[in-house]
């Protein structure tokens, strides 16, 4: 490692400290104008009067803060619940809102400062070393010590960054009140883009966009000649960036829903929720642009660029899960289960989320247009079931927490509801597959290991067979680390690609069939 | 499906003992199977060792098959090492006095690295690289030092200086002849790998031989002195010239009466029998009494000929109708640090008056093609790609049925393997081969739509 890389590694780890300690910092102090500001006309009275033994008092962490306010806030509405007075109960969570606006830390007079001495030195700190990467190097893949990295085999530092992940979305899910000091340093970034402060969700896309631009860049030098990898790397980092992150946020600045023109029910789970529904509907010409364009996506784009494409078109080139999978998830794609046991509880577990998730939609539509006569609770219930288990703790904490462990595509492989249903596609009615070179594998495990959805690709190359599988995304780094040139992605005619007695070339003795 | 009540043990689990297990287990739902293997338990890709030693991968990935693979398939393993086998009692009997008695043996016992002599070969610190246990030794023997010399210009030579080079051992790379691997390849292409040999700072030695290895006071390798005198300081020498069968534990048992005909390998006839009923050979421990195919060798070391050694005894162990040995269109492949290699057909090093030659090489170095014809009917030979996946499929159809080198030619971008968007370069080739012979090749060109939705050409 060059020295400059050195100091940039430095720089990651103090950005990154940074990040993690500033939840921590700065004194909290709650006056009853915040209160009146933040909740809703309805509540700002009783809201007022629940919170009135904290004003004017300064808490100097936000434990204290919060633990107070859960306290008066949860004593009001336990005793509404003791007495079975659902409609007095304060159902919405002011916990966030007022523990931002309690805030009067040094972040909230210099957001821009934080941001730098953060997000701004980690990422500075992460380009300096991976700039510099594979430089003087001929061209060509190089996964040396791969499994000697503490990081990047399960080793101590792998352990400790899965477990940071996986605390950090849990709090960002369920507690984002700790999250305000880091939410508050990009309020001024959220204004300029759409007008409106921060929510954790905002800080959420800044930092999930700019690990996958930054760990964009990384790929464009691992894979460095290898054509396929850079403009892939490029789409979904461009994906990321525009459809993602910019356009929604700017839909918001002229008074439309947020709106990912690129997501896709059923991974867009609450598409159909009828709050969803009745923004687009109510945005004008763009509005039921967004709802005729969802719904072309869902019943004639994936089928048919599925068809043409398979389903990499969308998982490693379009997808936001699929783009940090594909840069930020890098560095584990070995570490997913390539045994057989693994690929059986993937079936189960992949469709029957995709089973779920149609059942909850149709479920949801069908009270939409009964106007909620019949099925109302039984609507939110399975809304709320849904986006705990599957939309939080599935796709968050485990999708992505669990890459030091389990490898970059945990949610895309067992969890994700659409790369279920483009995989149907994919596998009965695709062009797409990855071709076997005749006779050409010697059997090293290079594909199978660097497969990050678990396929055991050699077990059919050393066949000669073809690729034909449900979950494979087409990253193309099998084909990209075959050491002899056995496998490529291809689009071609039908016949010939599911070819289940294949025979290896080069024996003109006997045709066994594998 | 054939049934027999016979005992089969296969001495070896590498490529050809384990292919011919799994084909006698597909024809043959009764026969007891068992593979004896002193090296490892389970079969492993033995090309893959030196990805473990760079931290590609680990061990485990290095197998084909899952550990209940066998089980499931009912081929018992054996890890034992054999000590002698009796030919007469059908016994064989292991290092650790254990014993086995086979119905039908397969020996496909592989090969061990070649030493011719060399004073000092023995040393600690002095190995080939062939088996698991030479990728531990060599594991043990390479940490913390600051030097290392390969002797021997060949596969495994470039691939210890690969693995070296991994973890910045500074490697000199002794080679005998004058270009790398000149004996497999013409010049261009030999000349080709030596310079991405020293592009990666690997110390190239051509026309140079190794004199003798020095120890240090403890027995360890201290350098190696070359044929011209000079010395250079090193910890660990990798030899890598060539290897043999491995078949020493099989000679001179003559005290039963039954000898086992061995020259540098097992001999056996085309349908893989040696000179003793129920034995057989296959893998690079067989040599044939005569070479399958005028432009084959009587001993065949490479994977893919195991393989099909492995499938041809088993059909013929589970059929009435034994088929004799008849490998198709030779093909091969190889990678050299970066660049990767495969040639299907006939192409030697070089090559007589009637054959002609077409050899495009790309600007950057990395990539070329050599195309072999025979000079009367313009018919393809074969031919050798570097830095440029090609069709297996297709060269195979192409050198069996005899194409001209114009009809390859027009017909190139359907051998392309290459992964997409990766630089074209049939236009290139041909364009090169009309303005050295004149002619008009013409490439068939693809519509747009056709492109657009990646149609395979």
């Amino acid at each position: 490692m060059m020295n400059i890389q050195k100091i940039g590694l430095m720089l990651f780890v103090l950005g990154f400290a940074g990040f993690t300690a500033l939840p921590f910092i700065g004194s909290y102090q709650l006056e009853k104008e915040r209160v009146s500001e933040q909740v809703k006309d309805i509540h700002t009275e009783v809201m007022a009067e629940i919170l009135s033994p904290m004003y004017g008092k300064e808490y100097s962490s936000n434990f204290a803060f919060i633990s107070d306010f859960n306290a008066y806030f949860n004593s009001y509405n336990d005793k509404l619940k003791g007495d079975e007075d659902w409609d007095n109960v304060i159902w919405d969570n002011y916990v966030f809102p007022l523990t931002k606006a309690a805030s009067k830390g040094p972040v909230s007079e210099s957001p821009y400062l934080y941001l730098a001495l953060t997000i701004g030195i980690a990422v500075l700190g992460g380009l300096i070393y991976i700039l510099p990467l594979y430089r003087n190097e001929p061209e060509g893949i190089k996964n040396n010590g791969i499994y000697f990295s503490s990081m990047k085999s399960r080793g101590l530092l792998g352990i400790i960054t899965g477990t940071w992940l996986i605390l950090f979305y849990i709090i960002l899910y369920w507690f984002p009140e700790y999250l305000t000091n880091l939410v508050l340093m990009v309020d001024p970034l959220s204004i300029a883009l759409s007008g409106n402060p921060a929510s954790q969700w905002f800080l959420y896309g800044f930092i999930y966009t700019l690990a996958i631009l930054v760990m964009g860049i990384r790929m464009f030098r691992k894979y460095k000649g290898n054509k396929y990898q850079t403009i892939r790397t490029a789409s979904v980092m461009f994906f990321q960036l525009s459809f993602a992150f910019l356009i929604p946020e700017i839909l918001v600045l002229l008074n439309m829903p947020w709106h990912d023109f690129k997501n896709i029910w059923p991974l867009d789970y609450s598409f159909f929720y009828d709050y969803r529904i009745e923004g687009m509907m109510g945005s004008g010409a763009l509005g039921m642009f967004m709802l005729v364009w969802g719904i072309i996506l869902i019943v004639l784009g994936v089928p048919l660029l599925t068809y043409f494409y398979g389903k990499r078109w969308y998982c490693s080139w379009v997808c936001g899960c699929g783009g940090l999978a594909e840069t930020l998830g890098d560095p584990y794609r070995h570490l997913s289960d390539k045994s057989l046991k693994a690929w059986s509880i993937e079936r189960y577990l992949v469709h029957g989320v995709l089973v779920f998730a149609v059942i909850m939609t149709a479920v949801t539509i069908v009270n939409y247009f009964m106007e909620f006569g019949l099925l109302g609770q039984a609507t939110d219930q399975l809304h709320s079931i849904y986006g705990f288990m599957i939309g939080s703790a599935f796709a968050g904490v485990i999708g992505t927490g669990f890459y030091p462990l389990m490898g970059n595509r945990v949610w895309c492989r067992f969890g994700c509801p659409l790369a279920a249903y483009l995989g149907i596609v994919q596998r009965f009615k695709s062009r797409f597959r990855i071709t076997t070179n005749g006779g050409q594998c010697i059997s090293c495990g290079n594909c199978s290991t660097y497969c990050e959805m678990g396929i055991d690709v050699r077990w059919y190359a050393q066949r000669g067979q073809n690729i034909v599988r449900a979950s494979c995304v087409g990253c193309g780094v099998c084909s990209a680390v075959c050491p002899r040139g056995v496998l490529k992605l291809e689009n071609a005619e039908e016949e010939g690609r599911l070819n289940e007695m294949p025979i290896i070339i080069g024996n003109k003795s006997i045709t066994v069939k594998s | 499906m054939s049934k027999s009540d016979k005992h089969i043990v296969i001495i070896g689990n590498g490529i050809s003992g384990v292919t011919c297990a799994r084909y006698i287990r597909k024809k043959d739902d009764t026969a007891a199977i068992t593979i004896v293997s002193g090296e490892t338990e389970h079969f492993f890709s033995r090309t893959a060792l030196m990805y473990i030693y760079m931290g590609h991968m680990k061990y485990e990935h290095t197998k084909p098959y899952e550990d209940w693979f066998w089980g499931k398939n009912r081929i018992n393993l054996k890890q034992a090492w054999v000590e002698k086998v009796d030919f007469e009692k059908k016994k064989l009997f292991f290092q650790n006095a254990e014993n086995l008695e086979y119905d039908i043996l397969v020996l496909a016992t592989g090969s061990k690295p070649n030493k011719f002599g060399w004073p000092g070969q023995d040393l600690l610190g002095v190995q080939g690289l062939y088996s698991y246990q030479d990728l531990e030794s060599m594991e043990k023997h390479t940490q913390n030092i600051s030097h290392a010399v390969i002797v021997g210009g060949g596969l495994i030579g470039i691939e210890m200086a690969e693995m070296l080079n991994s973890r910045d051992i500074p490697v000199t790379f002794l080679v005998r002849e004058k270009n790398f691997w000149d004996n497999i390849l013409p010049m261009e292409e030999s000349q080709m790998i030596n310079r991405h040999i020293r592009e990666h700072h690997i110390d190239l030695r051509l026309e140079t031989e190794l004199g003798e290895i020095l120890p240090d006071e403890n027995g360890k390798v201290k350098a190696v002195r070359t044929n011209s005198g000079e010395v250079i300081d090193c910890q660990f020498v990798g030899l890598t010239a060539g290897v043999s069968p491995n078949v020493d534990f099989l000679k001179s048992r003559k005290e039963n009466g039954h000898s086992l005909e061995i020259k540098r390998g097992i001999l056996v006839n085309e349908f893989f029998e040696t000179n003793i009923p129920d034995v057989y050979a296959i893998g690079d421990c067989a040599e044939f009494q005569m070479a399958p195919a005028a432009d084959r060798k009587n001993i065949e070391q490479v994977w893919y000929t195991g393989r099909m050694h492995g499938e041809t005894l088993a059909h013929n162990l589970t059929h009435s109708q034994p088929v004799p040995y008849k490998p198709g269109i030779w093909f091969n492949s190889a990678k050299f640090l970066d660049i990767e290699y495969q040639t299907y057909g006939y192409v030697p090093p070089s090559w007589d008056e009637n054959t002609g030659s077409f050899y495009w090489e790309h600007q950057g170095g990395k990539s070329c093609l050599r195309i072999l014809y025979n000079k009367g009917e313009h018919a393809i030979k074969g031919v050798n790609a570097f830095g440029w996946r090609l069709r297996h499929e297709f060269f195979d159809k192409a050198i069996s049925e005899a194409w001209t080198v114009e009809k390859v030619l027009a017909n190139l971008h359907k051998a392309n393997f290459n992964p997409e968007f990766f630089k074209p370069f049939h236009q290139e080739v041909i364009n090169k081969y009309n303005s050295e012979t004149g002619k008009q090749v013409r490439m068939e060109r693809q519509s747009f739509l056709k492109r657009l939705i990646g149609s395979r050409a």
